[in-house]
């Protein structure tokens, strides 16, 4: 069936709510005809990936649609930029890069962005509802947006999110539709290494696993620890859309469309179960570090994606004592610095040796100050994407191990 | 004897050139330079073949979003495809060229063809492409013009 335009798409089509919003509604409506949508819908909110500098391209789409006066038409936040502007003296990438990333962020403000400049939009103040139509991208958001939240978006990307956003419209298709949303592979966890008392890592292997053997299929997954949190959900959903195109996860009895099995499959069989041994998650996670224990470490990375209040509530105990010898940078956003400040844990952090990033992230950009060594972490999108991104070893491991590695100057585990 | 193809338009404009079939689908991010228009992805088995003024011929596209750009970019530097003949559709690449011609004017045309032409198409020398806005025709072009 051919795609069927409403009153208010003719009327963007038109020109009659601005030239920039007629150009974006000029390549929905091609975007829409590639993924053979039928209808658009109205969306709630936005979110933005176009502001990480990847060539001339990303500034001319942006300063064209800042040239026709285009505003977004839905409250729209922005992922990660190029440079910290809270910290621009972080930044030792090149100079051009550094400008041009810098007016990128600037000319999405012009639009009428929010200055998020997070990959965790769901951790700020425009955190959407269950049920909400939305058209994010950054792959770790989409996934939290539509696994742990509920609300649903596809997984959309370069120029197109900045499209639905000034229009307030998104082709509906995919994960929009409640029918697609039904889980597809069971995958159970037989049993936990009891070693593991945190869920982090748990959560890490299980979102591994699933990005490598369920592509972009929909997973259930039982048998999750019942203690597991929301970071916890963050960090498998994260790890799974980069080993995986993974955009929707159901954890029976933890997400909001799965409080049974029968429930997330829509009364349906799967259509494959994957079990997991202690053996295979055990055996994920000591692949996440190209690197043995012991290994001397150059620096420890955290909030990839950024850091929730709720981990800096978990870390504060665990950073009091000796001084690490090696630095420890934290990304998070603006929201939760401004937090922060207010309960004077930045002077706290910084006196132990804690190096926070805003705006940015350390493994898209030129942060680290020394990068000729091995970098730890807790995060399994880190280790995923540290070796190729920015070349580096990494070293897996929860959040007390990378502490106390950061105070031995090398891989230690407790 | 002239063959024509009949396929649907998903990026209007004209375009001829020698054909190159991506013997596996290709993620444009992290796989194409823009800059030279050379195939970077270690893994690929067209690795360092050059595909600037071709006709593409893909079965399906694949890959980060991210791809949009790259082919975008590689469309205004000048180093892209002349045009791209898809046997499914795939968002990526269509954005990709339909934001190059928006922005720069410079026409790199994407159309669909029915998987049952894959043999004439990819057995091709060279392809010329009409996508006008409601359809599309291929000519499969010989080796002596």
């Amino acid at each position: 069936m051919a795609l069927q335009l409403s009153l208010f798409d003719g009327e963007l089509l038109a020109g009659i709510h601005g030239e920039a919003a007629a150009f974006c509604m000029r390549l929905l409506t091609r975007f829409a005809e590639a993924v053979e949508a039928e209808s658009f819908i109205d969306i709630e909110a936005a979110h933005i990936d176009g502001c990480l500098y990847l060539g001339q391209v990303s500034l001319d789409f942006v300063e064209h649609l800042v040239r026709l006066k285009g505003r977004v038409r839905v409250p729209t936040t922005l992922n990660v930029g190029s440079v910290d502007l809270i910290h621009p003296e972080l930044f030792h990438g090149d100079k051009e890069i550094g400008a041009n990333g810098a007016r990128l962020m600037k000319a999405h403000e012009e639009l009428g962005c929010m200055p998020t400049f997070t990959c965790a939009p769901y951790q700020t103040m425009f955190r959407p509802r269950f049920g909400a139509q939305i058209a994010w991208a950054e792959s770790n958001a989409i996934v939290f947006a539509n696994s742990v939240i509920g609300a649903r978006t596809n997984r959309y990307g370069d120029f197109i999110d900045l499209c639905c956003a000034l229009t307030g419209r998104a082709p509906y298709y995919g994960l929009h539709m409640p029918e697609n949303r039904r889980a597809q592979v069971l995958v159970e966890i037989e049993s936990l290494p009891e070693e593991w008392s945190d869920a982090g890592p748990a959560c890490v292997a299980v979102g591994h696993t699933i990005g490598k053997r369920c592509g972009s299929l929909i997973p259930a997954i039982t048998g999750l620890p019942v203690h597991t949190r929301e970071d916890d959900l963050k960090a498998l959903g994260a790890v799974a859309a980069s080993s995986g195109a993974v955009a929707l996860f159901h954890a029976v009895g933890l997400t909001p469309e799965a409080p049974t099995v029968e429930a997330a499959f829509q009364g349906r069989q799967p259509i494959e179960t994957i079990r997991l041994t202690t053996d295979d998650l055990r055996r994920t996670v000591r692949g996440l570090s190209t690197v043995p224990d012991g290994t001397p470490l150059v620096g420890v990375s955290f909030g990839t994606p950024h850091f929730s209040l709720e981990e800096f509530v978990r870390l504060m105990p665990l950073v009091e004592g000796p001084k690490p010898v090696i630095d420890i940078y934290i990304n998070t956003h603006r929201g939760v610095l401004e937090e922060l400040g207010r309960r004077g844990w930045d002077r706290t952090l910084e006196a132990h040796g804690v190096t926070l990033v805003i705006d940015t992230c350390t493994y898209v950009t030129a942060i680290m100050r020394d990068m000729s060594g091995a970098i730890m972490t807790n995060s399994g999108k880190m280790a995923y994407y540290a070796p190729g991104n920015i070349g580096v070893d990494i070293a897996f491991g929860s959040l007390a191990d990378c502490i106390a590695s950061a105070r031995a100057g090398k891989v230690v585990r407790l | 004897m002239t063959d024509f193809i009949a396929a649907v338009t998903l990026v209007p404009g004209q375009a001829q050139g020698q054909t190159f079939v991506l013997s596996e689908p290709l993620s444009f991010w992290g796989g194409l330079d823009s800059a030279t228009g050379r195939i970077i992805d270690r893994w690929h088995t067209q690795k360092d073949e050059v595909l600037s003024g071709r006709i593409l011929v893909m079965k399906a596209g694949r890959g980060s979003s991210s791809g949009s750009s790259v082919l975008a970019e590689a469309i205004r530097r000048g180093t892209g495809p002349a045009g791209i003949v898809l046997m499914t559709r795939d968002a990526i690449v269509t954005v990709g060229a339909m934001v190059a011609a928006e922005l720069y004017g410079v026409s790199c045309p994407v159309v669909l063809a029915s998987e049952f032409n894959w043999q004439l198409v990819s057995d091709s020398w060279g392809l010329a492409l009409d996508a006008k806005t409601s359809e599309a025709m291929l000519q499969v072009l010989a080796a002596v013009l």
